[in-house]
């Protein structure tokens, strides 16, 4: 079942073409890994499926609803880790929690098993009453991540999920994401291919706003002779191979 | 309104989440008794009235109001904050909404505190409650438009310091541009129509009609709708300009 269905999008800031005519299609069950150099538009492209920012042209349908047309359907079916996931640094861990369980409708009671359950899962309960900003990186990520899955959202986008993450971290970040993407349609950005094979039942590597490759990591692997990953990803983003 | 009220508790708790904010509410209930009984020279007057209390309102207001406001959407675009927010399923008019009104409570919070000024000049003599009611109610009102000029420029940066002083400045322009300071700038060569307009902009003149007790219907619906248009522009500033 196709969840999120990019559809011809493109996207420029001035003169310069971020997203180029993008289209692909993640469907229920699939962990999509969203490679690509910096700016190459990984995040320009989640941010319009997000809502944040409005295409030039083209669109995305996610569970079947328009990003530019209903916006705030598709923003209820999300859950969305922004890039550096950045939450309100005053708030303690609970009340951050508890505002954007408000804002997606829950209260009272579902409210609060929600938040207790997102800290289970998370492991968050060490700092629960603390403020965000005195929180390491790993925590703040798994804050993100808490927020990002509270609503239990059938469509998971995270830009980064695993950036500055220890390997202890990283490692159980990426078992929190397989064992969801069961039932949900994930799409995750990262420059780190070894998550590619740790997570992603698929990848699409894009550079300067184009899809440049776009199958599993085995497939990746058939387009360089000795099938290393760095060495697809140098291939396809600049057409040049390593030992060249 | 739900979203708008979660929003504006979440915005009022982050007033009060430093000390700031009381500090700012001791220097405003400060700067209203000082102005008012040594530069006002209330005592020597021997009138029980708080005409002099309202008329040092516009100029505090000039200052302080857009301390207020700078923070609202400067900060969230710094932290990146404002990713997360607008990717939540909300509009940007609940949210503009939400923080105008949090930042509006906050100013009526520290004129209430002022409440020490009217038992004052009511212990001493025999004023016209209806009168101060009605300076009470025109001074909130005029905050509110303060406040809706000083969001609008805090949507268009993302420093705070930049929001403040154009906040004060486009204040200012406002508040004087009933006074022959402005005026005669624009008298010689302009048509008279064009000054009259001008001259009908200013804040100042409507909130002297209103302190003297005068409610008249027409100042109350140009503060209204002075408020309404920076508040609409805030929102168009918002989405045009959030990932900038």
């Amino acid at each position: 079942m196709t969840m999120v269905e990019i559809d011809h999008l493109s996207k420029s800031f001035g003169d310069f073409r971020a997203v180029d005519d993008i289209s692909l299609t993640v469907s229920k069950g699939e962990v999509l890994g969203f490679l690509g150099p910096n700016g190459a538009g990984k995040t320009t492209t989640m941010r319009m499926v997000c809502g944040f920012l409005t295409p030039t042209s083209g669109t995305a349908r996610v569970c079947g609803h328009d990003v530019v047309t209903q916006s705030r359907a598709t923003k209820q079916v999300i859950g969305y880790l922004p890039e550096g996931s950045p939450s309100y640094d005053d708030m303690s861990v609970r009340n951050f929690l508890r505002f954007i369980a408000e804002i997606r409708g829950f209260t009272g009671q579902e409210r609060d098993d929600r938040i207790h359950r997102v800290v289970k899962r998370l492991d968050l309960g060490d700092v629960i009453e603390r403020p965000i900003d005195v929180l390491s990186k790993g925590y703040r990520r798994r804050v993100g991540l808490a927020q990002s899955i509270l609503h239990d959202p059938p469509v998971l986008i995270l830009d980064e999920p695993t950036d500055g993450l220890d390997p202890n971290q990283k490692h159980e970040v990426r078992g929190l994401i397989k064992e969801m993407s069961t039932d949900k349609a994930i799409v995750i950005s990262t420059h780190i291919l070894e998550e590619v094979e740790a997570v992603c039942s698929r990848a699409v590597i894009i550079g300067r706003g184009k899809v440049l490759a776009d199958g599993t990591a085995a497939d990746l692997r058939a387009l360089v002779p000795g099938g290393n990953l760095d060495e697809v990803f140098r291939f396809v983003t600049t057409g040049r191979q390593a030992a060249e | 309104m739900r979203n708008v009220w979660i929003i504006t508790r979440r915005e009022l708790a982050a007033y009060f989440s430093t000390p700031v904010a009381f500090v700012f509410i001791a220097i405003f209930v400060a700067m209203t008794g000082a102005l008012t009984f040594y530069i006002g020279r209330f005592f020597e007057r021997d009138q029980a009235t708080l005409d002099t209390f309202f008329a040092y309102h516009p100029f505090l207001y000039l200052a302080l109001v857009p301390a207020v406001s700078m923070r609202l959407w400067a900060e969230e675009r710094k932290t990146g904050t404002i990713e997360q927010l607008l990717t939540l399923p909300i509009t940007t008019t609940e949210a503009v909404l939400g923080k105008f009104i949090a930042a509006w409570l906050f100013c009526g919070i520290a004129l209430a505190l002022t409440v020490t000024m009217w038992i004052t000049v009511n212990v001493l003599g025999d004023p016209d409650n209806g009168a101060i009611m009605v300076g009470y109610i025109g001074s909130f009102l005029m905050a509110g438009a303060f406040l809706a000029i000083g969001i609008c420029m805090s949507a268009l940066t993302r420093n705070q310091i930049i929001a403040f002083i154009a906040g004060a400045v486009v204040c200012f322009l406002f508040t004087m541009s009933g006074l022959d300071l402005v005026l005669n700038i624009f008298r010689g060569w302009a048509p008279s129509a064009l000054i009259e307009t001008i001259a009908s902009f200013s804040f100042l003149s409507r909130f002297q009609s209103l302190t003297r007790g005068v409610v008249e219907v027409r100042d109350i619906i140009f503060l209204v709708s002075v408020t309404a248009f920076w508040l609409f522009a805030t929102v168009i500033f918002v989405d045009a300009r959030k990932a900038a």
